[in-house]
């Protein structure tokens, strides 16, 4: 009989009022009991929608069961099957518009903790189990992957599991990507990032870092290095400015620097050299998740106020819910519908307010949301020392302007069919660098799909 | 990790190495810069390359020792490792088609308009160099600067070597005594620069400084190196450093420049680069 419960077992979670004072890890994770009675609530369901809506494909009716019944190595011999990054995606993956919003429970309450279970089953197998070691016959092929993000990270993997020799070329010098210089540590520890990652280089993927692909080696002298060949997730990572008055002053940030010197740099502790701006009142231009991680990143920080400025309403945010939750509740306050006009400094060249207009909202846009109108003459300043832009990025131009025959669309992202064929023979791509930003399990799907397309372009090559 | 092969101290507070990085070093061109980072708590650095060698696969830096990651970094002997070192970034500077070139370097900023002289004397340009000082103590890479270039100026603050002057007045009179430049390329402390700039501009010759802002990644990332040229945001990373200095907006460079004093102030441990880049050059 099924646990009819309506809600979730809850998260345990540390409290806000502790939590704005550290850095560490937000929710706390399922105990073993809370996972065994959360995993009673699937109702195993004949046609698994929720597996429809994974990216991965992660079988989550079969490893909920094994959950169920205490057998948590099982269910993460099931999950790993399918997605090599479960502790990841147990805490960063959209489930409530992915596997969750297909689970039947949800229909009336809450769905299934199928991320929340995810994670736990991630969590348990890192504490408990040695990873066995795997002996995998290497069929002697060479790919490259640039980027050692999640498409990166999830191509590498599949490709060395099928025997393949891969190297991941990042041009950072600390792999993970934006796992490790853009989600905060009290979202995603880096401890479990830099698990993931060992995890790959044991199955033998090598990791060279400190390597810009385009700058110490373009593309073709990899495949004259004798790479047969290239996945391509390079991510985007040009942040995206306003281009009005004041951006230049001194405390404007774009959320990547501002996110990159605390994540990747520790600028938060003491005992790196990394400098950061002590602010009294920080504005995050933006609504999506990246905003609130720098909005919540301000506040740990130390700065009494943080807003986080929007120009269209919060029904319209991009952002998770659960981010949304999390910011309001450690105080972040939400200036919706009201856009920046201009930065405002003072003589000695640093910020000292934002100034915005307020907003309505008019007709659907393309978007398909509600477009925001300016309303004349509503011009007002908002306080603070420091002003984050986080209103997007998009893909690096230094692959595709050193490659040649490699088609990019108008915004700059690399142009892939559906399986991640770009109009280059051998060179595939995927993630962020194609889609635009967009979120991990996507990037790790495309990486799935380009792992198999690269499996089928080398052997058709051999072959034929 | 990167094996430093040879060290040399130049001056007091200036270090040459060669580093053994053969993949930037077979990549590398004149203008173009590497950053690294000491150890795992270091902050990432931006460095020009000042020489390089593809056969040995070593790469030349030229560095003062005023932030706490370079007087780290000076602390290395020959044989000891650096953690990170990666490059060649940015744009290499633009030395085709040009005849008769002034070479401008400024303190340790003649480490880096060293390799642009050399570059350009290679391709078969006429170079003539200044190369300012506050005094005789921290000459540096004369000999070089001398072999790479048709006349060598060595300018003093105080005149205690060469002749006496800033490096500016030494341009404004190769101009006067009729030389035609089409290309000047200055490179050392923003000021300097700046001023520089404000020489050239009048006769309308050609005049690229090298920029170096604060920055994290190098590859367009951050943002955080942002410079307004002619009136448009640009990353120096990415789109230099070499940029127009008659376009360049030095006072704005020179205010987000010192973004972090306050803090390096408050560090016993740190001593303020950016207090020191004022008198004798930037951080390279």
């Amino acid at each position: 009989m099924a646990n009819l419960s309506l809600t979730k077992i809850p998260m345990p979670e540390q409290k806000p009022e502790e939590r704005i004072k550290n850095f560490q890890e937000v929710a706390l994770g399922y105990t073993e009991e809370m996972a065994k009675e959360e995993a009673t609530r699937c109702l195993n369901c004949k046609n698994r929608p929720c597996v429809s809506g994974c990216p991965v494909n992660v079988r989550i009716p079969d490893f909920i069961a094994q959950v169920a019944q205490g057998n948590f190595e099982e269910a993460y011999k099931i999950i790993t099957a399918t997605n090599c990054l479960p502790a990841v995606c147990g805490r960063v993956c959209t489930q409530e518009s992915q596997c969750e919003s297909k689970c039947v429970r949800g229909t009336k309450g809450e769905s299934v903790g199928i991320g929340r279970l995810e994670r736990f089953v991630a969590d348990y197998h890192m504490a408990h189990a040695k990873d066995e070691e795997v002996k995998i016959e290497k069929n002697g092929h060479r790919v490259a992957v640039i980027g050692s993000g999640p498409s990166g990270l999830t191509c590498a993997g599949d490709l060395a599991r099928l025997g393949y020799s891969v190297t991941i070329f990042e041009a950072f010098h600390k792999a993970g990507g934006v796992l490790v210089y853009g989600i905060p540590e009290f979202r995603l520890p880096k401890a479990i990032v830099q698990k993931e990652v060992d995890r790959l280089e044991s199955l033998g993927v090598e990791m060279r870092t400190n390597f810009v692909i385009g700058k110490t080696l373009t593309v073709d002298e990899l495949f004259a290095e004798g790479y047969e060949a290239i996945f391509i997730g390079s991510g985007a990572g040009l942040p995206s400015f306003m281009n009005i008055e004041g951006e230049s002053l001194i405390g404007v940030y774009s959320a990547n620097e501002y996110l990159t010197r605390v994540n990747l740099m520790k600028a938060y502790s003491d005992q790196y050299d990394t400098p950061i701006r002590h602010s009294k009142a920080v504005a995050v231009v933006g609504g999506g998740n990246v905003a609130m991680d720098a909005a919540r990143t301000a506040k740990r920080l130390g700065a009494e106020k943080v807003y986080i400025v929007y120009r269209r309403s919060e029904e319209e945010m991009p952002a998770r819910a659960e981010e949304v939750h999390h910011a309001k509740e450690e105080g972040i306050e939400f200036k919706c519908l009201n856009n920046p006009t201009r930065i405002l400094g003072a003589e000695n060249g640093e910020v000292r307010a934002i100034e915005v207009i307020s907003m309505e909202l008019g007709e659907p846009d393309a978007s398909g949301r509600r477009k925001p109108i300016a309303i004349a003459g509503s011009e007002h300043e908002i306080e603070v020392d420091t002003v984050v832009m986080s209103i997007g990025t998009s893909p690096n131009p230094l692959i595709r302007s050193t490659t040649s025959g490699l088609d990019a669309n108008a915004r700059g992202c690399l142009v892939a069919d559906a399986e991640m064929a770009t109009s280059r023979p051998g060179v595939f791509a995927g993630g962020d660098a194609v889609t635009g930003a967009a979120t991990v399990i996507l990037a790790m799907g495309a990486g799935k799909t380009a792992a198999s397309s690269i499996d089928k372009y080398i052997k058709e090559k051999n072959n034929g | 990790m990167y094996k430093i092969v040879a060290k040399r101290k130049l001056n007091e507070a200036v270090t040459l190495m060669e580093v053994e990085a053969p993949y930037i070093a077979a990549k590398a061109k004149a203008g173009q810069f590497i950053i690294f980072r000491i150890d795992q708590y270091g902050e990432r650095v931006p460095l020009t390359i000042a020489d390089h060698d593809a056969e040995k696969g070593t790469v030349t830096i030229i560095f003062q020792a005023v932030g706490s990651s370079t007087k780290a970094l000076s602390q290395l002997n020959e044989g000891d490792e650096i953690l990170d070192f990666v490059g060649p970034l940015g744009n290499a500077t633009e030395i085709e088609g040009y005849k008769n070139v002034c070479v401008i370097g400024g303190g340790v900023g003649c480490a880096i308009a060293y390799p642009s002289a050399k570059a350009l004397h290679e391709a078969g340009a006429h170079v003539d160099m200044i190369a300012g000082f506050r005094n005789k103590d921290i000459v540096i890479l004369e000999d070089e600067m001398r072999a790479v270039s048709d006349n060598l100026y060595v300018t003093t603050d105080d005149g205690s070597y060469g002749e006496k002057g800033f490096v500016t007045n030494k341009l404004q009179a190769l101009i006067d005594a009729g030389n035609k430049y089409d290309l000047v390329i200055a490179i050392g402390p923003l000021p300097m620069m700046k001023f520089l700039s404000e020489v050239t501009r009048p006769y309308g010759i050609k005049t690229l400084v090298s920029l170096n802002p604060i920055m994290i990644d190098g590859t367009g990332m951050c943002g955080g190196c942002r410079v307004t040229v002619g009136g448009k945001i640009r990353f120096a990373c990415v789109d230099g450093p070499d940029f127009d200095g008659h376009e360049v907006d030095f006072d704005e460079l020179m205010r987000r420049n010192a973004y972090y004093k306050a803090q390096e102030r408050e560090s016993a441990n740190h001593e303020c680069r950016i207090l020191k880049m004022g008198d004798a050059a930037k951080e390279e």
